[in-house]
C-alpha cells in the first residue's frame, strides 16, 4: 500500500481479502449453515438451535461452517436457518428448533440426500427444483434498501460487510469532500426516519455552516416505542452500515466527535456496535486518519437508561450531559447549539443506515424509489393480528392496504380488519376507510396518524377502540418527563376520562372534554411527546365515535373487551350435561351446577377473566360473552339441590 | 435609534426595549402582564414549562412561549386573543386540578402567584370542569431535615431548582424526581448525610416558590397552630 493512495484504492486492497472469504462461503466446499441470531432469533430459541447443530454435527463427525447472522425481519418464521449445501442453491428453513436442527443434520447435511421439504421455506436463488422466496408476496413486494444485507451477513465480520460493498460510500465521500456530500444528501431528498421527516441534508448544512467548533454527530438509537424494533435489528444485523453512515455524517458537517446513543435495554446491539467500532478502528476506518484521507473521527457508545422521552433530541442531549432527560425549548436547534452548546446533528439509525447506500449508488438511483416528496423506503415493524408479523421494508407511497393485506398476508384467521395504529404510542388509529392512504410522512399526518419511527399495530374486530386509546394514553402519560403542564397534567386527565368511559361511567360531555383537552395539549405542549400524545384519542373519536357513544349511552362495549361492561354466561342449550371442564379453570369458583346438571356462572363471583371460554370444549362452545351485562338471558337457572349434589359425589 | 434598542408592537402598543431582552420581560417591564410561573428575571434559557406565557406573533405559526423568545425589531405581538386565553385557562385549570383549592388554609394565601393569575384569567381556584386528581403520594413530603414539601400545591415550575443551582459554594442542589404526573421536587433523601451536609438552609428555594409548596417546617407548624387558635376563638364567639 503506497502512502499516497486514495481512500478508494486503500479500500479496494482491503476488499480483496474480504471477497476471497466471501467466495469461500458462497461457492462452498463444505456445507454452510446460517442461523439468525439477533435478539428476536434468540428469543425464539436460536441459541438452542445452534447448540443442537454443533452437537449433531460432532456426533456424526460432519464438517460444516456455522455462521451466526443477524435478522431478516421475518419474526413469524424464527428461528430462521439458511443451509447452503454444495450442489444445492442456498435453502431457507423456518421455525428450526433444536429438534428440527437434529433432523436437518441427520437427513440433509449427512449426505445431501433429503433436503427436508417439510421445514423448507424457499430457495434464495432461482432454480428448477425448489420454490424461491420471490414466490412469496412478502419477498416479492418488499424493497430492501436499508435492510438489504440484514440476516445474510455476519454482523461480527467487517469482511462480510466489505464484500457486499461496505464502506465504498465512505471512500467516495472522503474523496468528494464535505460540501459535495451534503449536496448529494440534499439532492436525494432524504428525510429523517426518526419520525418528523425533516430533510437530513438541510440539517447537515445548518450544522456544517455553524461557526462553532468542534462539532458533534449523534446516532439516535433510543428506540422506545413499544412494539418497534427496526433500529435494534439494524444495529444487531448490520452494525457497520450504521457506523459508515455516522462517519459520513461526521465528515459532512466536519465533526470530530461521534456518539451512538443506544438504550441499555438493547445489550446485544450495544455489544455488536462496540465490536464493529473496534474492528473499524483496527482497519483504519475510524481513528485519526480514516483511509489515509486525513479526516479523523472517534466514535463512542452512550447507553441511555430507559426513558421514552430521551428519544426526543433535546432530552437526549440532556441525558448525555448527565442531566435529567427533559426536553428543552427549541430554538436554538441542536444543529446550532446542541451537546455542550456545540453544533450537533442527531440522526436516527435508519437515516444513517440509508446514507451509505445513497453515497454508493447516487442520489438519482435513490430518488427512483418511493415518492417525489419522500424518496426511499420505509421500515415498519408490523405487529398484531396479521398473518406474517415482522419487519417490512417497502417503498414509500405504497398504500396501507397493500402493506397489510398483500405483504403481511392479511388478518390472522380470516377475521375482519378493524383498525391500524401507526407511528408508535402517539400515532393515530385508522379504520378500513383510510386504508388507501399512501405511506409517506405527509399523507399519514394528513390522515391523523404519523410515520413515527414505524411501529404498526394491526387490529381485528375484537379490539375496543376506547380501550386502545386508553392503553396508549396510559403509556405516554407514564413516560411524560413531567416538565410542561399540558403533557404532565393534561394527559393524566385524558387517561382519567378514558378510564371512566371504559368502566361505563362516562358521559357525552366527557367526549367533548376529550376533544377540547386533546386539542389544547397538542397546541400547548413543549415537545413532540405532548404534541402527539393525544393522536390516538383524536383519531378514535373521529373514526370510531359510535363505539364511544355505545360506551357512554348504552354502557355497552361493542367489541366485548371492556371488563366492566361485559358478562359471561353459559348457554344451557349448548352446555353438555355432566361436563365440568370449565369448573376447574375458574379462579373464583364462580361456576356451579344447575338443577339439570349443566353449568352456570355466579355473576357475583365472576371476575370476567374469560378462562372458561378457553376451557369449554370446542364441540360445545357454550360460554357466551355479552355487553352490557344486563343482556344475559333468563334461562330459568336453579342450582342443583344440595342433597342431590352430595348424592352425585 | 440606537442599535442596541429594539422597537416592537405588543397588543397595538409600541414599546422600545434593549436588544436581547426576552419578550416576556419586555412586556412585564412595560406594564403588560402575561401570566407566568416558571420564569425568573435573568434566566438564560427559561424552562418554558408552565405554558402560561404563550403569545401569538404575526407571521409565525402557533402560540409561542414569550419567556424563551428574544425581542426583534418590528415584531407584532398579541397577548390576549381568545385562542390564547382559552389555552391559558386550560393550562391554569390543569395546574389547579391537583390541589384542593382551600386557600385560607395555605401559608401563601394572598401572596400566591396562582391567585393573581386566577384573578387575571377570571378563573376559580378550584376546577369544576375537570376532575380533582391529587398526586399519587403523600400530601406532605418531609424528606428534608427542616423543609416541608407539599406535593399537590407544587406547580413544578422549577424556580426552586434554578435558584438552588445558583447558590454559591453549595454543591448540593434540588432537582426533579419521578416521572409523568407524579413528578416532584426532591431533596434526594434526608436519611442520607448529603442533605444535611450540603444544604445550607439558605431558604432561597422557599422564597422563590410562587405557590408556597415549600416551607420551613417550623413556620408551617406555627401557622397551623395559629389556624387552630383562630378556629377555636371563632367557635367561642
Amino acid at each position: 500500500m503506497s502512502p499516497e493512495s486514495t481512500p478508494s484504492q486503500r479500500l479496494a486492497d482491503m476488499r480483496q481479502a474480504a471477497e476471497e472469504q466471501w467466495r469461500e462461503l458462497h461457492e462452498p466446499e463444505i456445507p454452510v449453515i446460517y442461523v439468525g441470531n439477533a435478539t428476536c432469533g434468540r428469543a425464539a430459541g436460536s441459541q438452542e438451535t445452534i447448540a443442537s447443530f454443533e452437537e449433531s454435527l460432532a456426533e456424526k463427525g460432519l464438517e460444516a461452517r456455522l455462521v451466526k447472522v443477524g435478522c431478516l425481519g421475518h419474526c413469524y418464521a424464527e428461528p430462521l436457518v439458511i443451509i447452503h449445501y454444495p450442489g444445492y442453491p442456498p435453502l431457507m428453513y423456518q421455525k428450526v428448533g433444536a429438534g428440527e436442527a437434529r433432523v436437518l443434520v441427520n437427513s440433509f447435511l449427512k449426505d445431501g440426500s433429503d433436503p427436508c421439504f417439510e421445514y423448507l421455506f424457499g430457495a434464495l436463488e432461482p432454480n428448477d427444483t425448489f420454490p424461491t422466496l420471490m414466490d412469496y408476496p412478502r419477498y416479492l413486494f418488499e424493497k430492501r434498501v436499508i435492510m438489504e444485507h440484514c440476516g445474510l451477513i455476519d454482523p461480527a465480520s467487517l469482511d462480510h460487510y466489505l464484500a457486499v460493498g461496505g464502506y465504498q460510500g465512505l471512500a467516495k465521500a472522503l474523496e468528494a469532500g464535505s460540501r459535495r456530500v451534503v449536496q448529494e444528501i440534499k439532492d436525494a431528498h432524504l428525510r429523517g426516519r426518526g419520525g418528523a421527516g425533516f430533510p437530513t441534508g438541510i440539517k447537515w448544512e445548518i450544522a456544517a455552516n455553524a461557526s462553532r467548533h468542534p462539532k458533534v454527530v449523534i446516532c439516535n438509537g433510543d428506540e422506545g416505542d413499544p412494539g418497534a424494533y427496526m433500529d435494534r435489528t439494524l444495529m444487531e444485523s448490520n452494525p457497520h452500515q450504521v457506523l459508515e453512515g455516522l462517519i459520513i455524517a461526521a465528515l459532512a458537517i466536519g465533526a470530530s466527535r461521534a456518539l451512538l446513543y443506544i438504550r441499555a435495554e438493547y445489550p446485544l446491539a450495544v455489544e455488536t456496535i462496540q465490536q464493529a467500532i473496534d474492528a473499524a478502528r483496527e482497519r483504519g476506518l475510524l481513528g485519526a486518519d480514516i483511509l489515509g484521507s486525513g479526516f479523523g473521527l472517534e466514535v463512542e457508545v452512550f447507553q441511555g437508561s430507559g426513558a421514552f422521552v430521551c428519544g426526543e433530541e433535546t432530552a437526549l442531549i440532556q441525558s448525555i450531559q448527565g442531566n435529567r432527560g427533559m426536553p428543552q425549548y427549541r430554538p436554538p436547534y441542536p444543529a446550532v447549539a446542541g451537546l455542550d452548546g456545540l453544533p450537533t446533528v442527531i440522526n436516527n439509525v435508519k437515516t444513517l443506515s440509508t446514507v451509505p447506500v445513497i453515497m454508493r449508488r447516487g442520489s438519482n438511483w435513490f430518488k427512483q424509489i418511493g415518492t417525489e416528496n419522500t424518496p426511499g423506503t420505509a421500515i415498519f415493524s408490523v405487529v398484531g393480528d396479521v398473518e406474517y408479523p415482522g419487519l417490512v421494508e417497502v417503498p414509500m407511497g405504497v398504500t396501507l392496504e397493500h402493506l397489510i393485506t398483500e405483504v403481511c398476508g392479511g388478518i390472522k384467521d380470516g377475521k375482519p380488519f378493524k383498525a391500524v395504529q401507526i407511528g408508535g404510542p402517539s400515532g393515530g388509529c385508522l379504520p378500513a376507510s383510510e386504508l388507501r392512504t399512501p405511506i409517506d410522512f405527509d399523507s399519514l399526518r394528513q390522515a391523523g396518524a404519523m410515520m413515527g419511527s414505524g411501529g404498526m399495530v394491526v387490529m381485528n374486530d375484537e379490539a375496543c377502540m376506547v380501550e386502545v386509546a386508553r392503553y396508549f394514553v396510559d403509556f405516554t402519560q407514564n413516560e411524560s418527563c413531567g416538565k410542561c403542564t399540558f403533557c404532565r397534567v393534561g394527559t393524566r386527565h385524558l387517561l382519567a376520562i378514558l378510564q371512566e368511559i371504559t368502566k361505563g361511567e362516562g358521559s357525552e360531555e366527557d367526549l367533548e372534554e376529550l376533544q377540547v383537552l386533546s386539542e389544547s395539549i397538542i397546541q400547548g405542549s413543549l415537545c413532540s411527546l405532548g404534541k402527539t400524545a393525544p393522536n390516538p384519542v383524536l383519531t378514535t373519536l373521529r373514526f370510531f365515535r359510535d363505539e364511544y357513544l355505545a360506551h357512554v349511552r348504552e354502557k355497552r362495549c361493542p367489541a366485548l373487551m371492556c371488563r366492566e361492561l361485559i358478562a359471561y354466561y353459559i348457554d344451557l342449550e349448548a352446555c353438555a350435561r355432566g361436563c365440568d371442564a370449565c369448573v376447574a379453570c375458574c379462579p373464583t369458583e364462580a361456576i356451579f351446577t344447575t338443577s339439570n346438571r349443566k353449568k352456570a356462572i355466579d355473576q357475583e363471583k365472576c371476575v370476567k377473566c374469560g378462562e372458561c371460554v378457553y376451557a369449554c370444549p370446542p364441540e360445545y362452545d357454550a360460554v357466551r360473552k355479552v355487553s352490557p351485562p344486563e343482556m344475559i338471558p333468563d334461562q330459568g337457572i336453579e342450582p342443583l339441590a344440595e342433597t342431590e349434589e352430595e348424592d352425585e359425589k | 435609534m440606537s442599535d442596541d434598542m429594539v422597537v416592537l408592537t405588543v397588543d397595538g402598543l409600541e414599546i422600545k426595549v434593549p436588544r436581547g431582552t426576552k419578550l416576556l420581560q419586555a412586556c412585564l417591564d412595560n406594564g403588560i402582564y402575561i401570566p407566568n410561573l416558571c420564569y425568573l428575571e435573568g434566566m438564560e434559557r427559561p424552562p418554558s414549562s408552565c405554558r402560561l406565557c404563550l403569545v401569538e406573533i404575526e407571521g409565525r405559526p402557533g402560540p409561542v412561549p414569550s419567556c424563551s423568545l428574544e425581542v426583534e425589531n418590528g415584531m407584532v405581538v398579541h397577548t390576549s386573543t381568545d385562542a390564547l386565553r382559552r389555552l391559558q385557562q386550560t393550562a391554569f385549570r390543569l395546574l389547579v386540578s391537583t390541589n384542593s383549592g382551600k386557600c385560607s388554609l395555605c401559608m401563601a394565601n394572598k401572596r400566591c402567584e396562582m391567585q393573581r393569575i386566577a384573578k387575571f384569567l377570571h378563573m376559580p381556584l378550584r376546577t369544576k370542569r375537570l376532575r380533582h386528581i391529587p398526586k399519587d403520594m403523600p400530601r406532605i413530603i418531609e424528606e428534608h431535615p427542616c423543609i416541608d414539601y407539599e406535593s399537590n400545591k407544587c406547580v413544578l415550575c422549577g424556580r426552586c431548582i434554578y435558584v438552588c443551582g445558583r447558590q454559591e459554594d453549595a454543591p448540593f442542589h434540588l432537582d426533579f424526581a419521578g416521572r409523568g404526573f407524579n413528578t416532584v421536587i426532591s431533596f434526594f433523601g434526608s436519611e442520607l448525610p448529603g442533605v444535611a451536609e450540603y444544604c445550607r438552609d439558605c431558604g432561597a428555594c422557599i422564597a422563590a416558590c410562587p405557590v408556597g409548596a415549600l416551607s420551613y417546617r417550623e413556620d408551617r407548624q406555627r401557622f397551623l397552630q395559629q389556624l387552630e387558635r383562630n378556629k377555636a376563638s371563632r367557635a367561642r364567639k
